[in-house]
Protein backbone atom coordinates (compact mmCIF):
# COMPACT_ATOMS: atom_id res chain seq x y z
CA UNK A 1 0.00 0.00 0.00
CA UNK A 2 1.39 3.20 -1.32
CA UNK A 3 1.86 5.88 2.05
CA UNK A 4 2.80 9.16 1.86
CA UNK A 5 6.32 10.03 3.08
CA UNK A 6 6.81 11.79 6.27
CA UNK A 7 8.33 15.07 5.56
CA UNK A 8 10.72 17.24 8.44
CA UNK A 9 12.20 20.03 7.75
CA UNK A 10 14.92 18.55 4.81
CA UNK A 11 14.10 14.94 5.67
CA UNK A 12 12.00 12.81 3.93
CA UNK A 13 10.92 9.23 5.03
CA UNK A 14 9.02 6.21 3.90
CA UNK A 15 10.52 4.40 6.75
CA UNK A 16 8.38 5.88 10.16
CA UNK A 17 10.88 4.14 12.11
CA UNK A 18 13.56 6.09 13.70
CA UNK A 19 16.33 3.90 15.42
CA UNK A 20 19.15 4.78 17.86
CA UNK A 21 22.04 3.04 17.90
CA UNK A 22 23.16 3.11 21.58
CA UNK A 23 23.46 -0.15 23.59
CA UNK A 24 23.99 -2.41 20.49
CA UNK A 25 26.80 -5.01 21.36
CA UNK A 26 29.11 -4.68 18.39
CA UNK A 27 28.18 -3.25 14.93
CA UNK A 28 27.95 -6.02 12.64
CA UNK A 29 24.59 -6.66 15.66
CA UNK A 30 23.78 -3.39 15.13
CA UNK A 31 24.58 -3.46 11.41
CA UNK A 32 21.88 -6.60 10.86
CA UNK A 33 19.25 -4.69 13.12
CA UNK A 34 19.25 -1.26 11.07
CA UNK A 35 18.97 -3.24 7.92
CA UNK A 36 16.09 -4.82 9.57
CA UNK A 37 14.27 -2.28 11.21
CA UNK A 38 14.16 -0.64 7.48
CA UNK A 39 14.81 2.82 9.01
CA UNK A 40 16.30 5.66 7.23
CA UNK A 41 16.93 7.66 10.36
CA UNK A 42 19.11 7.28 12.63
CA UNK A 43 20.61 8.84 15.74
CA UNK A 44 24.06 9.30 17.12
CA UNK A 45 25.65 11.19 20.49
CA UNK A 46 28.85 13.60 20.47
CA UNK A 47 31.29 12.42 22.39
CA UNK A 48 35.19 13.67 23.29
CA UNK A 49 37.37 12.17 20.52
CA UNK A 50 39.94 10.09 21.76
CA UNK A 51 43.09 9.83 19.58
CA UNK A 52 42.73 6.48 18.29
CA UNK A 53 39.79 7.44 16.39
CA UNK A 54 36.16 7.04 15.67
CA UNK A 55 33.86 4.12 16.60
CA UNK A 56 33.06 3.60 13.45
CA UNK A 57 29.12 3.78 13.41
CA UNK A 58 29.60 6.80 10.90
CA UNK A 59 30.92 4.66 8.33
CA UNK A 60 28.23 2.51 9.03
CA UNK A 61 25.58 4.40 8.44
CA UNK A 62 26.77 6.23 5.63
CA UNK A 63 27.62 2.79 3.94
CA UNK A 64 24.01 1.74 5.02
CA UNK A 65 22.62 5.04 3.05
CA UNK A 66 20.86 5.96 7.02
CA UNK A 67 20.60 9.52 7.77
CA UNK A 68 22.64 10.58 10.81
CA UNK A 69 20.28 12.32 13.67
CA UNK A 70 23.03 13.70 16.25
CA UNK A 71 21.63 13.87 19.79
CA UNK A 72 22.73 16.47 22.35
CA UNK A 73 22.24 13.18 25.32
CA UNK A 74 24.36 14.29 28.24
CA UNK A 75 23.49 17.76 28.45
CA UNK A 76 22.00 19.17 30.95
CA UNK A 77 21.66 23.02 30.29
CA UNK A 78 20.47 25.00 27.21
CA UNK A 79 23.81 26.28 26.45
CA UNK A 80 25.80 22.63 26.65
CA UNK A 81 22.67 21.45 24.24
CA UNK A 82 23.16 24.60 21.92
CA UNK A 83 27.06 24.24 21.61
CA UNK A 84 26.77 20.14 21.25
CA UNK A 85 24.19 20.67 18.13
CA UNK A 86 26.73 23.52 16.69
CA UNK A 87 29.40 20.93 16.99
CA UNK A 88 27.44 18.09 15.37
CA UNK A 89 26.29 20.26 12.40
CA UNK A 90 30.18 20.71 12.11
CA UNK A 91 31.24 17.93 12.28
CA UNK A 92 28.73 15.97 10.19
CA UNK A 93 27.36 18.65 7.88
CA UNK A 94 23.58 18.09 9.39
CA UNK A 95 21.23 20.71 10.32
CA UNK A 96 18.91 18.28 11.87
CA UNK A 97 19.50 17.84 15.69
CA UNK A 98 17.86 15.33 18.41
CA UNK A 99 17.72 17.97 21.28
CA UNK A 100 17.64 16.19 24.32
CA UNK A 101 18.59 17.92 27.63
CA UNK A 102 18.69 15.72 30.84
CA UNK A 103 16.74 16.74 34.31
CA UNK A 104 19.10 14.23 36.09
CA UNK A 105 20.52 10.38 35.94
CA UNK A 106 18.24 8.69 37.88
CA UNK A 107 14.47 9.35 35.34
CA UNK A 108 16.88 11.28 32.32
CA UNK A 109 12.98 12.83 31.95
CA UNK A 110 13.84 16.03 29.96
CA UNK A 111 13.91 18.95 31.64
CA UNK A 112 11.76 21.13 30.26
CA UNK A 113 12.57 24.90 30.95
CA UNK A 114 16.06 24.45 29.49
CA UNK A 115 14.83 22.21 26.64
CA UNK A 116 12.22 24.81 25.25
CA UNK A 117 15.46 27.77 25.93
CA UNK A 118 17.46 25.70 23.92
CA UNK A 119 15.15 24.87 20.97
CA UNK A 120 14.06 28.31 20.66
CA UNK A 121 17.82 29.03 20.35
CA UNK A 122 18.57 26.51 17.71
CA UNK A 123 15.69 26.64 16.10
CA UNK A 124 16.95 30.42 15.42
CA UNK A 125 20.55 29.38 14.29
CA UNK A 126 18.75 27.38 11.53
CA UNK A 127 18.70 24.39 13.36
CA UNK A 128 15.72 21.34 12.30
CA UNK A 129 14.78 20.79 15.80
CA UNK A 130 13.59 17.21 16.92
CA UNK A 131 12.56 18.08 20.72
CA UNK A 132 12.67 15.06 22.94
CA UNK A 133 9.76 16.50 25.66
CA UNK A 134 7.86 14.60 28.47
CA UNK A 135 3.92 13.97 27.33
CA UNK A 136 3.13 17.63 28.29
CA UNK A 137 0.43 18.69 25.50
CA UNK A 138 0.77 22.68 27.12
CA UNK A 139 5.20 22.02 26.45
CA UNK A 140 4.42 20.04 22.90
CA UNK A 141 2.72 23.32 21.94
CA UNK A 142 5.68 25.68 23.42
CA UNK A 143 8.03 23.85 21.71
CA UNK A 144 6.03 24.15 18.17
CA UNK A 145 5.92 27.53 18.94
CA UNK A 146 9.29 27.97 19.26
CA UNK A 147 10.41 26.54 16.03
CA UNK A 148 10.66 22.67 16.31
CA UNK A 149 10.31 21.01 13.28
CA UNK A 150 8.86 17.51 15.41
CA UNK A 151 7.98 17.13 18.60
CA UNK A 152 8.97 13.44 20.67
CA UNK A 153 7.12 12.87 23.68
CA UNK A 154 8.36 10.01 25.90
CA UNK A 155 6.11 6.85 26.38
CA UNK A 156 8.07 6.57 29.47
CA UNK A 157 11.77 7.37 30.43
CA UNK A 158 14.69 6.12 28.60
CA UNK A 159 15.40 2.61 28.61
CA UNK A 160 12.75 1.27 30.63
CA UNK A 161 10.56 -0.43 28.41
CA UNK A 162 7.84 0.57 29.97
CA UNK A 163 5.51 1.01 26.79
CA UNK A 164 3.23 4.35 26.64
CA UNK A 165 2.29 5.33 30.53
CA UNK A 166 -0.28 7.55 29.51
CA UNK A 167 -2.22 7.48 25.76
CA UNK A 168 -4.18 10.28 26.43
CA UNK A 169 -2.08 13.04 27.02
CA UNK A 170 -0.19 11.54 23.29
CA UNK A 171 -3.60 11.70 22.05
CA UNK A 172 -4.12 14.94 22.95
CA UNK A 173 -0.38 16.24 21.79
CA UNK A 174 -1.50 14.49 18.38
CA UNK A 175 -4.74 16.42 17.79
CA UNK A 176 -3.28 19.97 18.33
CA UNK A 177 0.19 19.73 17.01
CA UNK A 178 1.26 20.97 13.70
CA UNK A 179 4.56 19.43 13.78
CA UNK A 180 4.79 15.63 13.27
CA UNK A 181 4.90 14.00 16.90
CA UNK A 182 7.06 10.94 17.23
CA UNK A 183 6.60 8.71 20.13
CA UNK A 184 10.00 8.44 22.04
CA UNK A 185 11.45 6.60 24.63
CA UNK A 186 9.98 4.03 26.95
CA UNK A 187 9.21 1.65 24.14
CA UNK A 188 9.47 -2.26 25.15
CA UNK A 189 7.71 -4.21 22.63
CA UNK A 190 5.84 -4.33 19.27
CA UNK A 191 2.49 -3.76 20.53
CA UNK A 192 3.76 -0.16 22.53
CA UNK A 193 5.09 0.96 18.95
CA UNK A 194 1.49 -0.27 17.21
CA UNK A 195 -0.16 1.61 20.14
CA UNK A 196 1.67 5.10 19.19
CA UNK A 197 0.84 5.28 15.92
CA UNK A 198 -2.57 3.62 16.74
CA UNK A 199 -3.13 7.11 18.52
CA UNK A 200 -1.92 9.05 15.74
CA UNK A 201 1.99 9.43 15.92
CA UNK A 202 3.60 10.08 12.61
CA UNK A 203 6.90 7.85 13.50
CA UNK A 204 8.75 5.87 16.52
CA UNK A 205 12.38 6.54 17.74
CA UNK A 206 13.38 3.59 19.79
CA UNK A 207 16.93 2.05 20.65
CA UNK A 208 16.95 -0.41 23.60
CA UNK A 209 13.87 -2.34 22.93
CA UNK A 210 15.92 -3.30 19.76
CA UNK A 211 19.41 -3.10 20.81
CA UNK A 212 19.18 -4.63 24.09
CA UNK A 213 16.90 -7.27 22.91
CA UNK A 214 17.69 -10.99 22.97
CA UNK A 215 18.10 -10.81 19.32
CA UNK A 216 18.06 -7.29 18.20
CA UNK A 217 18.04 -8.10 14.45
CA UNK A 218 14.37 -10.60 14.99
CA UNK A 219 12.98 -7.65 17.80
CA UNK A 220 14.25 -4.59 14.60
CA UNK A 221 11.73 -6.88 12.03
CA UNK A 222 8.85 -6.62 14.57
CA UNK A 223 9.15 -3.10 15.49
CA UNK A 224 9.37 -2.36 11.79
CA UNK A 225 5.86 -4.39 10.88
CA UNK A 226 4.45 -2.70 14.48
CA UNK A 227 5.15 0.81 13.12
CA UNK A 228 3.36 0.03 9.70
CA UNK A 229 0.07 -1.86 11.06
CA UNK A 230 -0.03 0.88 13.54
CA UNK A 231 0.16 3.57 10.64
CA UNK A 232 -2.60 1.37 8.53
CA UNK A 233 -5.03 0.52 11.39
CA UNK A 234 -4.81 4.57 12.43
CA UNK A 235 -5.48 5.76 9.16
CA UNK A 236 -7.73 2.34 7.96
CA UNK A 237 -10.91 4.24 11.05
CA UNK A 238 -11.15 1.71 13.82
CA UNK A 239 -14.60 0.25 14.49
CA UNK A 240 -16.18 2.06 17.76
CA UNK A 241 -15.75 0.43 21.23
CA UNK A 242 -19.42 -1.02 22.30
CA UNK A 243 -20.40 -2.24 25.93
CA UNK A 244 -22.66 -4.86 23.99
CA UNK A 245 -22.12 -7.77 21.53
CA UNK A 246 -23.55 -7.19 18.05
CA UNK A 247 -23.86 -10.19 16.23
CA UNK A 248 -21.28 -10.61 13.27
CA UNK A 249 -23.40 -13.18 11.37
CA UNK A 250 -26.51 -12.71 10.06
CA UNK A 251 -29.53 -13.94 12.38
CA UNK A 252 -31.14 -17.04 12.05
CA UNK B 1 51.66 26.52 26.94
CA UNK B 2 49.34 24.02 28.81
CA UNK B 3 45.92 23.62 26.89
CA UNK B 4 43.25 21.51 28.28
CA UNK B 5 42.59 19.07 25.75
CA UNK B 6 39.45 17.13 26.02
CA UNK B 7 39.58 17.48 30.05
CA UNK B 8 43.49 16.97 30.35
CA UNK B 9 45.86 19.19 30.51
CA UNK B 10 48.65 19.24 27.76
CA UNK B 11 51.32 20.77 26.74
CA UNK B 12 52.04 22.60 23.16
CA UNK B 13 54.16 25.39 21.84
CA UNK B 14 53.43 28.77 22.30
CA UNK B 15 51.24 30.06 19.44
CA UNK B 16 50.25 26.66 18.59
CA UNK B 17 46.73 26.68 16.09
CA UNK B 18 43.76 24.24 16.45
CA UNK B 19 45.44 22.67 13.10
CA UNK B 20 48.68 21.81 15.56
CA UNK B 21 46.68 20.61 18.08
CA UNK B 22 44.81 18.03 16.17
CA UNK B 23 48.20 16.98 13.78
CA UNK B 24 49.33 16.31 17.43
CA UNK B 25 46.24 14.27 18.90
CA UNK B 26 44.50 11.64 16.20
CA UNK B 27 44.94 14.47 12.90
CA UNK B 28 42.59 16.14 11.33
CA UNK B 29 40.35 13.74 10.12
CA UNK B 30 36.47 13.53 9.06
CA UNK B 31 33.75 13.63 11.26
CA UNK B 32 35.18 15.70 14.27
CA UNK B 33 34.41 19.16 14.98
CA UNK B 34 36.34 21.06 17.51
CA UNK B 35 35.42 23.72 20.36
CA UNK B 36 37.66 26.76 21.86
CA UNK B 37 36.26 27.71 25.03
CA UNK B 38 32.93 26.78 24.41
CA UNK B 39 32.81 28.12 21.11
CA UNK B 40 33.02 26.29 17.85
CA UNK B 41 35.86 26.97 15.22
CA UNK B 42 35.05 25.80 11.87
CA UNK B 43 36.93 23.40 9.90
CA UNK B 44 37.85 26.14 7.31
CA UNK B 45 39.68 28.45 10.17
CA UNK B 46 41.78 25.45 12.04
CA UNK B 47 44.86 26.40 10.57
CA UNK B 48 44.75 30.03 11.18
CA UNK B 49 43.47 29.88 14.82
CA UNK B 50 45.87 30.62 17.71
CA UNK B 51 44.82 28.72 20.99
CA UNK B 52 45.27 31.08 23.77
CA UNK B 53 46.91 29.71 26.91
CA UNK B 54 45.35 27.70 29.07
CA UNK B 55 42.33 27.26 27.04
CA UNK B 56 39.84 24.37 27.33
CA UNK B 57 39.93 22.65 23.72
CA UNK B 58 37.42 20.07 23.20
CA UNK B 59 37.22 17.35 19.79
CA UNK B 60 34.31 15.63 19.72
CA UNK B 61 32.76 13.50 17.32
CA UNK B 62 29.80 10.99 16.64
CA UNK B 63 29.49 7.74 18.95
CA UNK B 64 26.59 5.27 19.12
CA UNK B 65 23.96 6.77 21.29
CA UNK B 66 20.28 7.33 21.88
Amino acid sequence: MDEEPLVIGTCKLTSRLIIGTGGAANLAVLERALVASGTELTTVAMRRADAEGGSGVLELLRRLGIELLPNTAGCRTAAEAVLTAQLAREALGTDLVKLEVHADDRTLLPDPFETLDAAERLAADGFTVFAYTNDDPVLALRLEEAGCAAVMPLGAPIGTGLGIRNPHNIELIVSRAGVPVILDAGIGTASDATLAMELGCDAVLLSTAVTRATDPERMAAAMRSAVVAGHLARSAGRVPQRFWAQASSPPR
Amino acid sequence: MEIKLNGKWTEFPDGATVADVLDASGGQRPGIAVAVDGVVVRRSDWPTTAVPKGAGVDVLTAVQGG
